[in-house]
């Protein structure tokens, strides 16, 4: 009898999931870290996405008037495993035509690899930066609208060569994060015809970092690059090299950019320099303003994740389906010129001319130029720290 | 000449200046828990969550003051809130005494029971700490940072390396030295002290003295409480407060007292500085002390590191091991106080 009822029960439910899951309506997950350490920025990051979903329903020009729906599942950031099962129930029981996610480096690897690809799932990243996703085995379905920490790398080197430094001493944080960058920083470094007298981990939430500091300071070299975070024992790092006089000026990657490193150092951090992902101009402005309209703040990675699911949309139009095997081929073409440069908000323009037979060249709210096996080339503001506050010097 | 005070200054820098500064913390740590291993006869687990407690109190303490806008100059406002610390730390201590252990101590239950209860009062402060300060780092260091400054250092002795000593790290020396003084002046000069050494060294020939055993407990627990916080306030300016690393600090901690002879004062202070000085000669890189010392092309290409610093902790684990397999009683032969 029980079985029968349970029995019963799943029927009626799948029952009703089809009936839900008609010709009109096209899910798409939602796959963040809505509980664990990135927990304060996903509410805006999941806000900005189901904004551009919105958008495309709205109006109604995709694919003859599909409205794309999101399903929010949790990556954790952290936990591989929850967030695979996540990733699983998402396709099977919802059943979804791509995936906005997922968020951390670490998570958005074990999902594509026991998930999607085994599914033949499309999966937009907007923010896993590690350089081992480029070159991941992904069969083509697997983008991400965030630079890779390889990109990065190539970044600092190149600013750190523009400024005549020949010597640099390098440390970062014990993590999938903070070696990918160490790593790409030195080897571009050294290309450039620089040296790295040493490249060594510090670990997060200590008191002391006085031994660290002092193997550096033996190695020494002109500047140090602090490849940690700002709020934990990239700050040690710092300060402890300052204190001590072990160096004076400090290269910043993304984790060390914010108003709280300078409030904490004071003007011993003065002449320090660096570089964090941010793009300028009209496109990054009007997605503030559409945010703001929608009712969210415009945190780290929204513009990302809005993007992420505006180019899942785009590619949809441009193979006529919602099949992963048929548009995933499409991103790159909707997101690179040649075409019709799209901004945030003209998501219908774009669709209208896709569904001409036009070419768009989706622009975004962070200037979407993919590269390579469909990764974001990123923009880059060049920070100084001038009278114990971050001043933008550039962007590149 | 320059070249060797060139050295010395290097080395001070990174190696014996902090070296110094940690040494004392651990010392003072180690003291609470030998002292506390002497009379009541168990390794109290809960000492390092117990500076952390007393390093809160203190905490909370200096933010009132520096509300009120009291401070000490150059000082920092925390060794004002150090006697409301000590107040409270021994105010908890007491408690759990009274309510955790003196039952136990009736019954004349085995040490291991009281290794047990000490790891759940452990754990209850650990979640108290939590509760009413947050598991992150709290600075409350106020007042003037450095004694001298690297550059200043350099421009005034005309040497290539600086030296640089921080306010806190000097503090740490002197108040540390005035604790240990009067601690042993307390130990051996005064009525209580002697029955406190005769409670640990037989506690039955003790009794029958007329040694009143409840304030031998009680005046221990208070000392211990009055070691627990000065270390963790101390060790809070110097560096940060943390709940978690205060937990961590246990085992450099009993590593120190173990060497130097668990139950003897001398030994923990020395163990202190063997475990600190251990633990940052031999990760530091001596490659700058050599290039120094060296005649130019003896100088050496690597860092002439033994260990990475991420073995630190490790260290102190290896001493505790090597110390419990080739000699036992610690340095100074431990057990009595």
């Amino acid at each position: 009898m029980r079985g029968f009822t349970i029995a019963a029960l799943a029927a009626t439910a799948i029952g009703s999931g089809a009936a839900l899951a008609d010709d009109h309506e096209v899910k798409i997950g939602v796959l963040l870290g809505f509980t664990g350490p990135i927990e304060s920025l996903t509410p805006a990051m999941a806000a900005g996405a189901e904004m551009a979903m919105k958008e495309v329903t709205d109006s109604a020009m995709l694919l003859g008037g599909k409205a794309l729906v999101p399903v929010r599942a949790d990556s954790t950031c952290v936990d591989s495993a929850a967030a695979s099962a996540a990733a699983e129930r998402l396709v099977t029981a919802e059943g979804v035509a791509a995936i906005m996610g997922a968020d951390c480096s670490g998570v958005t690897t074990a999902v594509l690899q026991n998930v999607a690809v085994p599914n033949g799932i499309v999966m937009i990243s907007p923010s896993a930066t590690s350089p081992a996703l480029s070159a991941i085995e992904d069969g083509g379905l697997f983008f991400r609208t965030a630079p890779s920490d390889a990109r990065q790398g190539a970044i600092a080197a190149e600013i750190l060569r523009e400024k005549g430094v020949e010597e640099i001493a390098l440390t970062y944080t014990n993590n999938d994060y903070g070696k990918g960058l160490a790593e790409a920083i030195a080897q571009n470094f050294e290309a450039l015809g620089g040296t790295v007298t040493i490249n060594t981990p510090h670990e997060d939430g200590k008191a002391d970092y006085s031994a660290e500091v002092g193997s550096l300071a033996a190695a020494g070299g002109d500047v140090l690059v602090v490849a940690g975070y700002l709020d934990q024992g990239g700050r040690g790092i710092v300060q402890g090299a300052i204190d001590t006089g072990a160096f004076d000026v400090f290269y910043l990657p993304d984790g060390m950019v914010g108003d709280s490193l300078p409030a904490a150092i004071g003007s011993a951090l003065d002449g320090s320099y660096g570089a964090a992902p941010g793009s300028t101009g009209e496109n990054a402005t009007t997605f503030e303003g559409l945010a703001v309209s929608a009712g969210f703040e415009a945190g780290p990675y929204a513009g990302e994740s809005y993007d992420a699911a505006a180019l899942i949309a785009l590619a949809m139009q441009k193979a006529g389906s919602t099949k992963a095997s048929d548009f995933a081929a499409a991103v790159l073409d909707v997101a690179n010129a040649p075409g019709e440069p799209i901004g945030p908000g003209e998501l219908k323009r774009a669709l209208e001319i896709i569904g001409a037979g036009g070419e768009v060249d989706y622009q975004g709210a962070t200037n979407v130029e993919l590269i390579g096996p469909g990764e974001s080339a990123g923009s880059y503001r060049q920070i100084e720290i001038r009278d114990g506050a971050i001043a933008t010097v550039g962007y590149r | 000449m320059a070249d060797i005070l060139n050295a010395l200054a290097v080395f001070g820098n990174f190696v014996a200046v902090p070296g110094i500064a940690y040494g004392s913390q651990l010392a003072l740590g180690a003291l609470g828990i030998t002292l506390i291993y002497a009379v009541l006869r168990f390794a109290n687990f809960a000492h390092g969550d117990t500076m952390a407690f007393g390093t809160m109190a203190a905490i909370l303490g200096t933010w009132g003051l520096q509300a009120a806008g009291i401070g000490l100059g150059p000082l920092p406002t925390a060794l004002l809130a150090l006697p409301l610390g000590i107040a409270a730390t021994a105010g908890l201590v007491l408690l759990t005494d009274r309510y955790i252990y003196r039952y136990h101590r009736a019954r004349r239950s085995t040490p291991v029971t009281f290794v047990i209860l000490s790891i759940g009062v452990m754990f209850v402060l650990n979640g108290l700490v939590r509760f009413v300060i947050g598991p992150d780092d709290q600075r409350f260091a106020d007042g003037e940072r450095f004694i001298i400054r690297a550059r200043d250092f350099e421009a005034l002795t005309g040497l290539e390396e600086g030296l640089t000593i921080r306010t806190t790290q000097l503090l740490t020396l002197v108040v540390a030295v005035a604790v240990v003084a009067a601690l042993f002046w307390f130990l051996r000069r005064t009525r209580t002290g002697k029955a406190m050494r005769a409670f640990s060294d037989n506690e039955d020939l003790a009794l029958l003295s007329g040694v009143d055993p409840d304030r031998v407990v009680r005046v221990t627990w208070l000392i211990a409480a009055a070691l627990a916080t000065v270390a963790g306030v101390l060790y809070g300016l110097d560096k940060s407060f943390k709940p978690f690393t205060y937990f961590q600090l246990l085992l450099p901690m009993f590593a120190a007292a173990i060497v130097g002879g668990i139950g003897h004062p001398v030994g923990a202070i020395a163990g202190g500085f063997v475990i600190a000085f251990s633990e940052l000669g031999l990760t530091y890189a001596y490659k700058r002390v050599a290039g120094y010392l060296l005649p130019e092309p003896w100088a050496p290409e690597g860092l002439m590191q033994l260990l990475g610093t991420d073995y630190k902790f490790a260290i102190s684990f290896i001493i505790l091991v090597v110390v419990l397999l080739v000699r036992p009683t610690g340095l100074f032969r431990g057990q009595v106080i």
